[in-house]
């Protein structure tokens, strides 16, 4: 079973999406490690590390998620992990932004996937999905459909 | 003696005195006390028989005893090396299941040991080594290679593993492969964020009562005991459960703090749950022992008085005492060079009592949790780490710079809540109270074979102030 570690990233508190994708996620026969709102970055390593995650994804509702997640990927890296899968999703930035913009500069970080809002879970699960299958095969991501 | 039940004798093996209590068990009165000198690096049996001797004094004659249970903390202390995964996770639940075992903590160690690590452990000569890492499913790899590297060590202590059960098979074959003692449990943190600190607390008892007693030489004097049952720190932190949660017909004192603050160290344990006291409060963090243990190693009356020197400062001393700086000074190196002494002029007297307050108050600030404000852009939140102990009813003060003082209620009040600092989580307005006769190890003992009539001498002689 694949284990993935969730939460909602600085000092947000919006909890009840990343609840609702949590709990798809386990329906979907993944192993949970549910950190909740208000989580440091490096409290996600440290998840990552002790429960041998294969993937994180990450929530951020509040808008200033393009500030608490500067070097994250770097994180990983430090602690021996940077290879891991890392989904972002959610209201990423503030004011009216393309979409295909806050996704380059989210991928540019070392997202593998960033998610803008209001996607359903069912893309979610669908894309884990298809991304694993990829590694699996050797390749950082699957191609888009 | 008309007891229709007899008598109990609590034997304490202490690092300095062997200590006894005897006890009557129709009403849980104390019978006596009675002291000898610590003997164990000799024949341990010499200390008790002169224990007993004392005892036998202060009684007229030594009753015959239905029970002669024992605990432990000479020799050192069931001296304690912890080797986790993160440091925050699955190190620091080794770190605590340690403490509440009643250990001696020497080292802690986290992540993959270096060769330097490996070095440095048995340079330490533990009793036991707690390994954990790895939640039952997660990180299999750290554990198992921590684990080769200490079977393939010159160390040769017991090792309880309670880490990763994917990873058990290979730890305990490395470590029997080598031939030395090993005894799996269930994780320290079987699932992230879940901390589960009974079978490695009940693994590392086992531990002690098979293999330290006899290695430390207690079972020297087994003719005087019929069983040692528990390190003398477990003794006191099962007492004050036992004293917490009451038994059968008979209520308990409630959630309670006990702070125990000694020569080497100062103690602090609390039997509560934590949880915070207001609503709409995040807690953060690894989950808390209902049972928990802190001991400050820097924090002691004579051992380690620069310790207290240090962290309170001169000044705050000074204040409270009403002495000079420099006459702090010159007191703090006097008790540390004679650390049997007990304070005799008025100013000693009042050193004494502001540098307890410092320990006490410092040592209940850390075992405290605290409450923090995050601005959200919802509003502040207020984050919790540690346990909330705000709403308290108890705080039990025992050692002897209560015991000895004419205001132990003045000094113990230092544990209390501060408007100064409003994120400490330490007790608002609790009942204060003492163990005068230092029982709280007898309690935990006798709470084995006999929890109602321990309750009882828990509840008549640790008493209001």
């Amino acid at each position: 079973m694949k284990t993935l570690v969730t939460g909602v990233i600085g000092s947000d508190t919006h909890i009840v999406g990343n609840r609702i994708l949590s709990m798809a996620l386990e329906k979907a026969g993944y192993k949970v490690v549910g950190l909740g709102a208000l989580t440091p970055a490096e409290d996600f390593v440290k998840a990552a590390i002790e429960t041998d995650a294969d993937a994180v994804m990450v929530s951020s509702l509040y808008g200033q998620g393009e500030l608490d997640v500067r070097g994250f990927r770097d994180l990983f890296i430090e602690a021996g992990l940077g290879d891991i899968m890392i989904y972002i999703g959610g209201n990423l930035v503030v004011g009216k932004q393309q979409w295909g913009d806050v996704e380059r500069r989210f991928l540019a970080m070392g997202f593998d996937r960033a998610f803008p809002p209001g996607t359903r879970t069912e893309i979610v699960i669908d894309t884990l999905a298809r991304d694993f299958a990829a590694r699996a095969a050797g390749k950082r991501i699957a191609d888009s459909p | 003696m008309s007891a229709t039940r007899g008598a109990a004798l609590l034997i304490d093996f202490g690092s300095t005195y062997t200590k006894l209590r005897a006890i009557d068990l129709d009403d849980g009165h104390l019978l006596g006390h009675g002291q000898g000198p610590s003997t164990v690096t000799t024949d341990v049996t010499i200390g008790v028989d002169l224990a007993l001797a004392d005892l036998g004094r202060r009684l007229g004659e030594l009753p015959a005893f239905r029970y002669r249970l024992a605990a432990s903390s000479a020799a050192g202390g069931l001296r304690m090396v912890t080797v986790g995964l993160v440091k925050e996770l699955t190190a620091e639940a080794a770190r605590r299941a340690a403490l509440g075992a009643g250990a001696k903590l020497v080292g802690t160690f986290a992540y993959r040991l270096t060769r330097a690590d490996v070095g440095a452990i048995c340079g330490l000569a533990p009793d036991i080594l707690l390994l954990a890492g790895g939640t039952d499913g997660g990180n299999a790899e750290v554990i198992t290679a921590n684990g080769r590297a200490l079977a393939a060590s010159p160390l040769g202590c017991p090792v309880v593993v309670a880490g990763n059960r994917a990873a058990a098979d290979a730890v305990q074959a490395a470590f029997a492969a080598a031939g030395k003692p090993v005894m799996v449990c269930g994780n320290v943190m079987p699932e992230f964020g879940v901390l589960d600190i009974e079978p490695a607390r009940a693994a590392i008892r086992q531990v002690f009562i098979d293999r330290i007693v006899h290695a430390k030489g207690i079972d020297k004097a087994q003719g005087r005991f019929d069983r040692v049952l528990m390190p003398t720190p477990t003794a006191v932190l099962e007492g004050a459960r036992l004293l917490a949660e009451g038994r059968g017909g008979l209520a308990g004192l409630g959630p309670l703090l006990v702070v125990d603050i000694g020569g080497a160290t100062t103690d602090v344990h609390s039997i509560c749950d934590g949880r915070p006291s207001a609503p709409e409060v995040v807690v953060h963090g690894l989950p808390e022992p209902y049972a928990k243990r802190t001991v400050e190693g820097d924090l002691g009356m004579r051992h380690n008085i620069q310790g207290i020197v240090e962290v309170a400062g001169l000044e705050r001393l000074a204040r409270e005492s009403g002495l000079e700086p420099e006459r702090i000074r010159a007191l703090a190196e006097r008790f540390a060079r004679d650390v049997e002494r007990v304070p005799e002029t008025a100013a000693e007297v009042a050193f004494d009592r502001a540098l307890a307050r410092a320990a006490i108050e410092v040592a209940v600030r850390r075992h405290a949790g605290e409450v923090k404000t995050v601005f959200s852009a919802t509003g502040p939140v207020l984050v919790q780490t540690g346990k909330d102990l705000s709403d308290l009813p108890c705080v039990i003060g025992t050692g002897g710079a209560l015991v000895h003082s004419p205001n132990p209620a003045g000094i113990l009040a230092a544990a209390l809540a501060s408007a100064d600092e409003p994120g400490s989580l330490r007790p608002r307005a609790p009942r204060l109270y003492l163990d005068r006769e230092y029982l709280l190890y007898a309690v935990g003992l006798l709470a084995e074979v006999e929890p109602e009539a321990a309750l009882n001498m828990a509840l008549r002689h640790i008493t209001l102030l």
